[in-house]
């Protein structure tokens, strides 16, 4: 081997290495970067004591502290429960009014409402609540089952022809399907109930479906149309229509029939969130 | 200017001074000893593969050095005390200068800025920078010499070590002698007073960002947040390792400031400066010697002995000098000894080192076209600011109109919008304000879970609460709208244009 050659500008040796005529300079790593280097090897071998670190054939090597993201991640839940306790425990306890009248258990109540609606709510009814065909809107004025607090907590918590105990249920006929109106007729009462908001386009249909409309519709859709909350009876007479204001949808309606369905919420949400929510819809906009 | 004669001569006095060094305790004039220092920063021994040579600058007395430790005394008073003055301001924090990062906002004596008038730091910031190039465009680089904080920190701890190990001969010695008890308990001392002056510039900075009383409770009790404590060790790391360890090094190759400067000085900037023409040819002085025909430098070498830099300000103007002024005073103390005029070495501009060389003099020009543009700006910019302080409102509002739903169909046929609107109150007590909706007919506002549009807003405070506002459905789908906030009280009112949007 060639003894070290030197470079004479710079008094330093060289690797070795040459590339067209270009030689390495066998400089030192500066200090501190040398420093910094050992200050990292010293660091990594405490930190594969101190924390998991190399992976074994079944595990891992847990290090002293016996750290977990997953276990801090449940201790931080933990904590952010605890320190919602005391606003979750008053919600728990207090009725309806008396969380309206407190403006911290409001402000609580709204924030804790608004994040649960986004979980579990927004899919059907718009991350805003507005709804969509056959998903009602929950900010407007027009309820189907009412729009009092208990009214909403009482949908929330046990659905709409969701199968619990307490589910509220109704089921319009479908006239056309099961043979109880003639097409025709299907057409004449459809044109009547659009008259009952003023958005009929035939004016005899509409004559000849009035009859029709007191026989068969006005025991749930009442005499004008009002509706009937008792069994989600959709008012006819409003400019709010879950499914449609054609006269082509309103046919599909009378003759298939329409139910939309609400899960119930009571056993998987907490009575505190089912509370949070009603109060959270309840002042959107359209609350009674 | 330097033609290759005087590169010659350069190179025989370079190559004098180092015969100097070796030849230590020489009389150079009576009562004047040679200093035994070699100026291990000038630019021609600092190589770049050449470790660090440590300095060891010698006390300097004078009239600069007398400055220095006043500014020195300043500027570390109102570090460490600024965060304990206490404000009465009626509502909110009564610390004097606060910056409250969770609370987003900053309190400054009877100023307090929130986020939406952070402009006013900038302005702020701006000035510093401006008043900045002013004071190095006048003076050279006075900020690097007697404020920056790491000329300040450095002297610190330059006095400390001086305290406790003694000065420059006595630390030389210190530093070269095996180690034995008396080294290592000296050492030890020093370093821990560093660390407890280190600790305490972390412990006075994070005082700026919480209540100092009960942050100095909590830390003394264990109890301060992570951030506080993180911050102290960052800040005693950085002040220890450069003030203590790396003093110098950080001018010299870690700073952008020295880069910067030099294109800022101009002929007319009073600079420290080494009066060649008055001191070459320097050389001992015997006693009893004339004065005639020689400079009236002895080569003493006590300017380079006082330099916390390392170099000679005999080599005229260099990127390392930080224009401390030390070797003004060390000078001067030596042209007092042997009877010379002082301020061989002092603060003067190039314009006048060029007239001197005609036998000419040429006073310092303070009003030139840079110092005249820099002081109208900075003038302009500060009225501009103290206008915008003072005029500020005290209460503002800004709307965020809904867009999802752009708007809600109500039974009746008509349309519901709804606003969140954000009334911030900038007066120390709480106010009471009513929300109006105007520029449209039929319209009626309902504030969300209150029965009249009426809200109170506490002191300081922001309230953000959701309007909802109903009318007929628009012609177009959209129509405009304006929402007022008006205090009760005093009727100050603030409103904010925006939109009625329905169905197209």
């Amino acid at each position: 081997m060639a003894a070290t050659e030197r470079d004479e500008i710079s008094g330093q040796a060289t690797t070795g290495h040459e590339w067209d005529g270009i030689k390495e300079l066998d400089n030192p790593l500066p200090r501190w970067w040398l420093m910094i280097m050992y200050a990292c090897i010293v660091w990594s071998v405490v930190y594969w004591v101190l924390y998991p670190a190399w992976p074994l054939v079944s595990g891992y090597t847990k290090g002293v502290f016996g750290y977990s993201s997953r276990a801090e991640l449940a201790a931080d839940i933990a904590a952010a429960n605890d320190a919602r306790k005391i606003f979750a425990d008053r919600i728990a306890e207090a009725d309806m009014a008396t969380i309206q009248a407190d403006p911290k258990l409001m402000e609580f109540a709204l924030a804790g409402g608004k994040s649960a609606f986004g979980d579990n709510c927004a899919g059907c009814h718009g991350s805003a609540a507005q709804g969509g065909k056959g998903y009602p809107n929950l900010s407007d004025d027009d309820w189907l089952w009412g729009g009092s607090l208990e009214a909403i907590q009482a949908t929330i918590k046990y659905g709409i022809r969701s199968g619990h105990d307490e589910t509220r249920e109704s089921e319009m006929p479908a006239f056309g399907r099961d043979d109880l109106l003639e097409k025709e007729q299907i057409t004449q009462v459809a044109q009547y109930a659009l008259s009952l908001s003023g958005k009929a386009t035939d004016a005899v249909a509409v004559n000849r479906g009035a009859p029709i409309y007191a026989e068969q519709c006005v025991d749930c859709h009442g005499k004008k149309g009002e509706g009937n909350r008792e069994f989600g009876a959709p008012s006819l007479a409003d400019a709010i229509w879950l499914f449609g204001n054609d006269p082509k949808s309103v046919e599909a309606i009378v003759t298939n029939s329409r139910k939309g369905v609400m899960p119930h919420w009571q056993g998987r949400l907490p009575d505190t969130t089912i509370k949070q929510l009603a109060i959270f819809i309840h002042a959107l906009g359209g609350g009674e | 200017m330097h033609g290759p004669d005087e590169k010659l001569t350069r190179l025989e006095a370079l190559a004098q001074e180092a015969a100097d060094a070796v030849t230590p305790g020489v009389q150079v004039a009576e009562g004047v000893e040679r200093a035994d220092v070699d100026a291990v920063n000038r630019r021609e021994e600092r190589s770049l593969y050449k470790k660090r040579a440590r300095i060891h600058p010698k006390r300097a007395y004078g009239t600069f050095r007398q400055l220095k430790w006043l500014i020195m005394a300043v500027t570390l008073g109102i570090y460490y005390v600024t965060p304990w003055l206490r404000w009465d301001r009626g509502a909110g924090p009564d610390q004097a200068v606060l910056l409250d990062l969770p609370h987003r906002k900053f309190y400054f004596f009877f100023v307090e800025i929130w986020p939406q008038e952070i402009y006013l730091l900038t302005g702020v910031l701006i000035i510093s920078a401006l008043a900045l190039f002013l004071f190095t465009s006048l003076f050279g680089r006075v900020w690097c010499g007697y404020s920056c904080p790491q000329t300040v920190w450095t002297d610190l701890f330059i006095a400390v070590e001086r305290f406790i190990e003694g000065d420059r001969n006595a630390r030389i010695r210190l530093d070269k002698m095996p180690w034995n008890a008396s080294k290592l308990s000296k050492k030890v001392t020093k370093h821990l007073i560093w660390l407890v002056i280190a600790v305490l510039t972390g412990g006075a900075w994070v005082f700026y960002f919480r209540d100092a009383p009960t942050l100095l409770g909590e830390l003394v009790t264990l109890q301060a947040p992570m951030a506080a404590v993180a911050f102290i060790g960052i800040f005693t790391f950085t002040t220890y390792s450069l003030g203590g360890l790396m003093r110098e090094q950080v001018c010299i190759y870690m700073c952008p400031w020295p880069r910067i400067q030099g294109a800022m000085f101009d002929e007319d900037s009073l600079l420290v400066t080494y009066r060649e023409r008055r001191g070459e040819p320097r050389a001992a002085h015997k006693k009893g010697e004339s004065w005639e025909n020689r400079g009236d430098c002895i080569r003493c070498r006590q300017c380079v002995a006082v330099c916390p830099m390392g170099i000679d300000i005999r080599d005229g103007p260099q990127l390392e000098c930080i224009h401390c002024a030390l070797c003004i005073d060390a000078c001067n103390e030596v042209m007092a000894k042997i009877g010379r005029p002082p301020n061989l070495i002092g603060y003067e501009t190039f314009r006048n080192l060029e007239a001197a060389n005609s036998g000419r003099y040429a006073p310092v020009r303070f009003f030139r076209p840079r110092v005249i543009v820099y002081s109208v700006l900075i003038a302009a910019l500060a009225l501009l600011m103290v206008y915008a302080l003072f005029t500020r409102d005290t209460l503002s509002l800004s709307i965020l109109r809904d867009r999802n739903p752009l708007y809600v169909t109500l039974s009746d046929g008509s349309v519901r919008n709804g606003y969140t609107l954000k009334i911030i109150n900038r007066k120390h007590e709480p106010r009471f304000f009513r929300i109006d909706a105007s520029g449209m007919a039929g319209s009626k506002l309902v504030v969300m879970g209150l029965r009249e549009p009426e809200i109170d807003v506490s002191a300081d405070d922001i309230r953000s609460v959701k309007v909802f506002i109903s009318g007929p459905s628009p012609a177009g789908g959209k129509q405009a709208l304006t929402i007022a906030v008006t205090d009760t009280q005093d009727g100050r009112t603030a409103s904010e244009a925006t939109t009625f949007r329905g169905p197209e």
